[in-house]
């Protein structure tokens, strides 16, 4: 599914945290947001989603305008996402989380009169659950999963709802080195076997160029540069804004404990 | 997740009804029959109470106001039309029930701590409606001139022990169908909104709506509890709107515990108890009940029963906490 943003802007009281932002990101695309803090990214994920309204421009969906669209009308759309702090139902295991969600995809979460899911239901969240890697930890309670799980475990309640475009804040915020990896070649293996347009926001910058297909680099709430890793890494003004002279090390800012959870 | 949990909780119920039923036969004792009628309406109210507070995560102050006005429609209904008891009993749940729906209406979009206030604000404009209608209500000496034909098919409520048996059995079953409330589909949702209302309304949970649904439904049940409650005392009183009632249903299912189905139940019981055997001593049964209260909140850091079910949990090799 394509991802058009036309003109989008929205202002804080006075702050443009997003301004006359026009991106396109192609059916099956993997592209990644980077930018300093305070640069736009969620903000920009949120005016997708549908979390809050923009002040001006459109988002677009195959050609379709959903600008005037609520969040759950585009959730019916198909974007789906996972956000920066892991957000699942703590006091729910794994499995319950995501029946819960596939539940609420049938439309059956206003049903007072079943106590079962619906057929099919815990089917689907078990291959859920496959697809994100956390089929050992089906009956451990979200609180108590290690922030990884729990950053899968948002992603994987996404899945659940069949999105098309799936917006990843920040997948790998809050791990170590290692676990960074591993969490990235998850998602990567989710947008290739989903057949995803798969838009993450990403600060390790090592990730970023070894992974996404196409940068979109914004500063200020602007389009600072886009284009894909090679044309990135030497952007002279990207290189200025966020990158620093050192070329593609990780930004300062872009610290692993950044995001604890 | 056994295969027929709502088949295992009916016959829970069934069991504790038989039980119930049961026990006059072996022993009269008007003063226990007077506890378990004042406990089945106690409890419908405190449980109902806790799909808003522990189900779904809201607090409302102003519940008693829907625990009145089932009293008040059902003693009306009974004294101003010839319809029989189940009938004004059901269409007094009812009335409750859309009460609860308009007042839900208004209140469910606010913020948690405006939610908490306007259910208080509707409260306390609904009982000084009772006071000052006096034409209708009673005013403050409540609803006079008793419940009149309190029979059902041949059954006469009059009587203690068959009052008993209809509580009992009108409780049973309706925390039985709250039970299957809290457990069903709409449940798990609910306690999604609890835990995290955010991520529940990007899974296509139209939050508002959900909450409408809880508040009706929770407004509903307590009215339930109004009729048991109109049916003790053989009338309706603004007390039971007024807002210490609220209180007295915030401190059943604080004191039983808002994360197990009948922790609000244990709560009325020890609150109805502890009522009871304190007035008998001393005055200040506020104030013992206060001390209660404020142990339980800080020495257990829960309700009775979800204490007991964490230290069940911490016995047990399995390291769940729930």
């Amino acid at each position: 599914m394509r991802l058009e943003i036309r003109r989008l802007t929205k202002a804080f009281g006075g702050v443009h945290a997003i301004e006359d932002v026009s991106l396109d990101f192609a059916s099956g695309s993997l592209s990644a947001v980077i930018g300093p803090n305070g640069a736009g990214k969620t903000t920009f994920f949120n005016l997708i989603s549908g979390a809050f309204p923009a002040d001006s421009g459109q988002v677009l969906l195959d050609g379709e305008d959903v600008t005037s669209l609520g969040k759950i009308a585009r959730l019916r759309r198909g974007i789906g996402r996972a956000f920066q702090v892991a957000s699942c139902f703590p006091t729910m295991t794994v499995e319950e989380n995501l029946v819960a969600a596939v539940t609420a995809h049938v439309g059956q979460w206003g049903n007072p009169g079943r106590r079962l899911p619906p057929a099919g239901v815990r089917e689907r969240a078990h291959e859920v659950m496959e697809l994100a890697g956390l089929t050992k930890v089906a009956g451990v309670e979200a609180a108590i999963l290690s922030h990884g799980d729990q950053k899968l475990l948002d992603i994987a309640l996404a899945l659940a709802l069949e999105p098309r475009v799936l917006l990843l804040d920040e997948p790998t915020a809050g791990m170590g080195p290692d676990e960074r990896w591993r969490m990235i070649e998850r998602v990567r293996g989710l947008w290739e076997r989903q057949k995803l347009t798969l838009v993450f926001i990403e600060h390790d910058m090592d990730i970023v160029f070894q992974v996404a297909s196409s940068i979109r680099v914004l500063c200020y709430g602007r389009v600072l540069a886009e284009g894909t890793p090679d044309e990135i890494r030497s952007n002279q003004a990207v290189i200025d804004a966020y990158l620093g002279t050192e070329g593609h090390d990780t930004p300062a800012e872009g610290a692993p404990s950044e995001a604890t959870p | 997740m056994s295969g027929r949990p709502a088949l295992r909780d009916a016959l829970i119920a069934l069991a504790a009804l038989v039980v119930i039923l049961a026990i006059p036969f072996f022993h009269r004792s008007p003063a226990f029959e007077d506890f378990v009628i004042r406990v089945s309406a106690m409890a419908l109210f405190a449980t109902s109470l806790n799909l808003l507070v522990g189900t779904t995560g809201m607090v409302s102050f102003g519940h008693g106001m829907f625990y009145g006005f089932g009293a008040y429609a059902f003693g009306l209904l009974m004294q101003m039309t010839d319809l029989s008891l189940p009938v004004a009993a059901v269409l007094a749940v009812a009335m409750t029930t859309i009460a609860a729906l308009i007042v839900g209406a208004i209140c469910v979009r606010l913020g948690s701590d405006y939610f908490a206030f306007v259910t208080l604000a509707f409260q306390m404009l609904f009982y000084s409606i009772i006071i000052s209608w006096q034409s209708l209500t009673g005013g403050d000496q409540g609803l006079r001139g008793g419940i009149p034909r309190r029979e059902i098919f041949g059954f006469e409520l009059a009587s203690q022990l068959h009052l008993y048996q209809f509580c009992a059995v009108v409780a049973v079953l309706g925390l039985l169908a709250l039970r299957h409330v809290t457990e069903s589909r709409f449940g798990r949702t609910l306690r999604m909104i609890r835990d995290n209302e955010h991520r529940a309304a990007f899974l296509g949970v139209v939050l508002w709506r959900a909450r409408l649904g809880a508040f009706t439904l929770a407004g509903g049940f307590a009215g339930l509890g109004g009729v048991l409650a109109a049916l003790f005392v053989s009338g309706a009183y603004p007390e039971l709107a007024d807002w210490p009632n609220s209180g007295q249903a915030i401190f059943a299912v604080m004191l039983g515990g808002i994360g197990s189905f009948l922790g609000p139940t244990l709560g009325a019981m020890i609150l109805l108890a502890l009522n009871d055997a304190v007035t008998r001593v001393t005055e200040y049964h506020g104030l013992v009940l206060g001390l209660v209260i404020l142990i339980s909140a800080l020495g257990l850091r829960r309700g009775v029963l979800d204490y007991l079910r964490l230290i069940r949990s911490r016995r047990a090799p399995s390291g769940e906490s729930r």
